[in-house]
């Protein structure tokens, strides 16, 4: 997919988030928002997955570490056809498959439950390891928060990433800078993130998180005996003007006017 | 009766035998490998062992993932750090989408003595117990220890295996039915039935013994399963007997007491005491000596007994 078709694309992933979270009440805007372009260059560049066989045994597993931020993975999951665009306006409702976080046993191209922060990035490693001890040659990516890393156990999973020579481990780090209470330095500051990895013995990258070339050039790098880690810095609410960088939409609501506003400015034409 | 063995030994044992020509079994130990007896897997197969080193979260979601890729991993540490610190990563990770994942926790109960109350877990089979998904196993003795872990394999799901540290003589035979979900009535009796689960089912037919000299026949009940729970064996016990007496190596809130007490409620009226530790924490000291401070000998469980149908 070219640049032209992959920026139309990206609105539409941002208009079907707005519609789906407006829908349903609930759910985090800011963090799916800032997530898109990650997502879209793993999904459209570079993994291989199979909508027709979601259990596909070789497919490339995404673990969305940062599971609040699922509204942007089940619009691109539905573009790719591993379920109907309609499920999208149920979201967060009863009997939906498209749960709160993410569920791999109810949503088709979910690979593994995430949603209570850090253990995305363990279950990753895990993942990374079984492959590598199956000598199977599928990778692993695993999107975590920023706020996400101040768990102690995404440091857990970096020291056994680097211990175990990971190389088919890559984690991308959606750097928005804000978390619920506030910006991340107000909240519990993470210092030099990029040096922190580096001195767990990842092979560090740091991209334009909303440029989808940069990020796929940096998961296209070849790194050997180690993890990479891919710091994407982005803005939390990207393209919805209200909501960006301001911590309050992280999990609020849109009245009936900033829907509104928000599906002009990312030009979605959907009415609800 | 003989071959007496530590249950983490028996354990250790029985994983070597379950990797044998099964290479999806893999083991994951957080640098308690010499303590929980994995470390006779590793010997044995060094390429499907994996050391997390001391983070029991990132080696319970580990798990997870190498469950999700088809393998079937034994994850082991103490009872209290893999029940207790990795209890969320334990309920999100693996419960919650019935991850092939077991856990085979060593040093559980007052039994691991001298370390103390900071290592002795005596809440775990409570915190396993509310996890929907969960199957418990509390051996009692070496021979069911190995048949615990036979039959977590077999099982598509979250398996807890409760294993005490001490020496403990053989009191099931290898023909012993084990079949998950089933209590084993160990000895008939009329007056009185004894509830026991892993290291106490020893104590309750000493304590039966001692019964029977007095002409007081006391049936035993070996819940070597917690959950999923044989209510079915309560009722008909309570039944037949009208007293019972539970007894475990853990807290009376959360465990075999409670799951007894469950059924019990509303469907009996048979006279029920729960013997356990008393919602309390451990203290250091020698096994033996916690089980007399802490009222867990075959003498407790007796006068127990007596109490109920004096």
């Amino acid at each position: 997919m070219g640049d032209v078709a992959l920026n139309a694309k990206a609105k539409r992933i941002r208009s079907d988030i707005i519609k789906m979270l407006y829908l349903c009440q609930s759910g985090h805007p800011g963090g799916s928002l800032s997530l898109v372009e990650i997502l879209m260059a793993l999904y459209y560049r570079t993994i291989k997955v199979d909508p027709r066989n979601p259990k596909w045994e070789d497919r490339d597993r995404v673990v969305l570490s940062k599971g609040h931020g699922c509204p942007a993975l089940y619009a691109i999951l539905a573009d790719q056809g591993f379920f109907p665009r309609a499920d999208l306006w149920r979201l967060r409702q009863i009997d939906s498959h498209l749960q709160g976080h993410p569920d791999m046993v109810k949503t088709p191209g979910i690979d593994v439950n995430t949603g209570s922060l850090g253990q995305g990035a363990s279950i990753a490693v895990g993942l990374a390891l079984a492959a590598k001890y199956k000598k199977a040659a599928y990778r692993v990516y695993a999107v975590v928060g920023d706020g996400e890393a101040q768990e102690g156990m995404i440091w857990e999973a970096a020291m056994a990433a680097s211990h175990y020579r990971l190389d088919n481990l890559t984690v991308l780090m959606d750097h928005n800078g804000l978390q619920i209470d506030g910006s991340n330095d107000a909240v519990m500051g993470l210092g030099d993130i990029v040096a922190k990895y580096k001195a767990f013995g990842f092979e560090c990258f740091t991209v334009d998180g909303h440029d989808i070339n940069q990020i796929v050039a940096a998961l296209e790098t070849p790194v050997s005996g180690k993890p990479k880690f891919i710091c994407c810095e982005t803005l939390k609410g990207k393209g919805v003007s209200f909501m960006e960088d301001v911590a309050g939409w992280h999990g609020k609501p849109m009245n009936a006017e900033e829907y509104a506003k928000a599906m002009a400015e990312v030009g979605g034409s959907d009415d609800v | 009766m003989s071959d007496a063995k530590s249950l983490r030994v028996a354990y250790g044992e029985a994983l070597v035998e379950l990797g044998a020509g099964n290479d999806r079994i893999v083991v994951l130990d957080a640098d308690l490998a010499h303590a929980t007896m994995t470390s006779m897997f590793e010997a044995k197969y060094p390429d499907r062992f994996f050391n997390f080193g001391l983070a029991e979260a990132n080696m319970m979601c580990a798990a997870a993932g190498f469950a999700h890729s088809g393998l079937v991993p034994f994850a082991s540490t103490f009872a209290l750090f893999g029940t207790g610190r990795a209890y969320e990563q334990i309920r999100n990770s693996i419960a919650y989408v019935n991850a092939n994942v077991k856990f085979g926790l060593s040093h559980s109960g007052l039994s691991v003595g001298e370390d103390g109350g900071s290592h002795q877990s005596i809440e775990d089979i409570a915190l396993m117990r509310v996890v929907p998904n969960m199957t418990i196993f509390v051996p009692c003795d070496p021979i069911e220890t190995k048949k615990a872990v036979f039959a977590a394999a077999a099982i598509d799901g979250p398996v807890y295996i409760r294993v005490a540290r001490p020496v403990v003589e053989t009191l099931t035979a290898e023909d012993t039915p084990f079949i998950p979900g089933k209590a084993n009535v160990m000895r008939e009796g009329s007056d009185v039935c004894i509830m026991a689960t892993g290291l106490m089912v020893k104590d309750a037919l000493k304590a039966a013994e001692t019964l029977a000299g007095e002409g007081i026949h006391a049936a035993v009940v070996n819940f070597h399963t917690i959950k999923p729970f044989d209510g079915g064996r309560v009722l008909e016990m309570a039944e037949k007997c009208g007293a019972i007496v539970s007894v475990e190596e853990h807290s009376v809130i959360g465990g075999l007491g409670s799951a007894v007490a469950e059924v019990l409620a509303g469907h009996s009226s048979a006279k029920f005491k729960r013997l356990g530790i008393q919602d309390k924490f451990g203290v250091s000291g020698k096994p033996a000596d916690l089980f007399e401070k802490y009222g867990l000998t075959a003498g407790h469980i007796a006068a127990a007994c007596k109490s109920l149908i004096g």
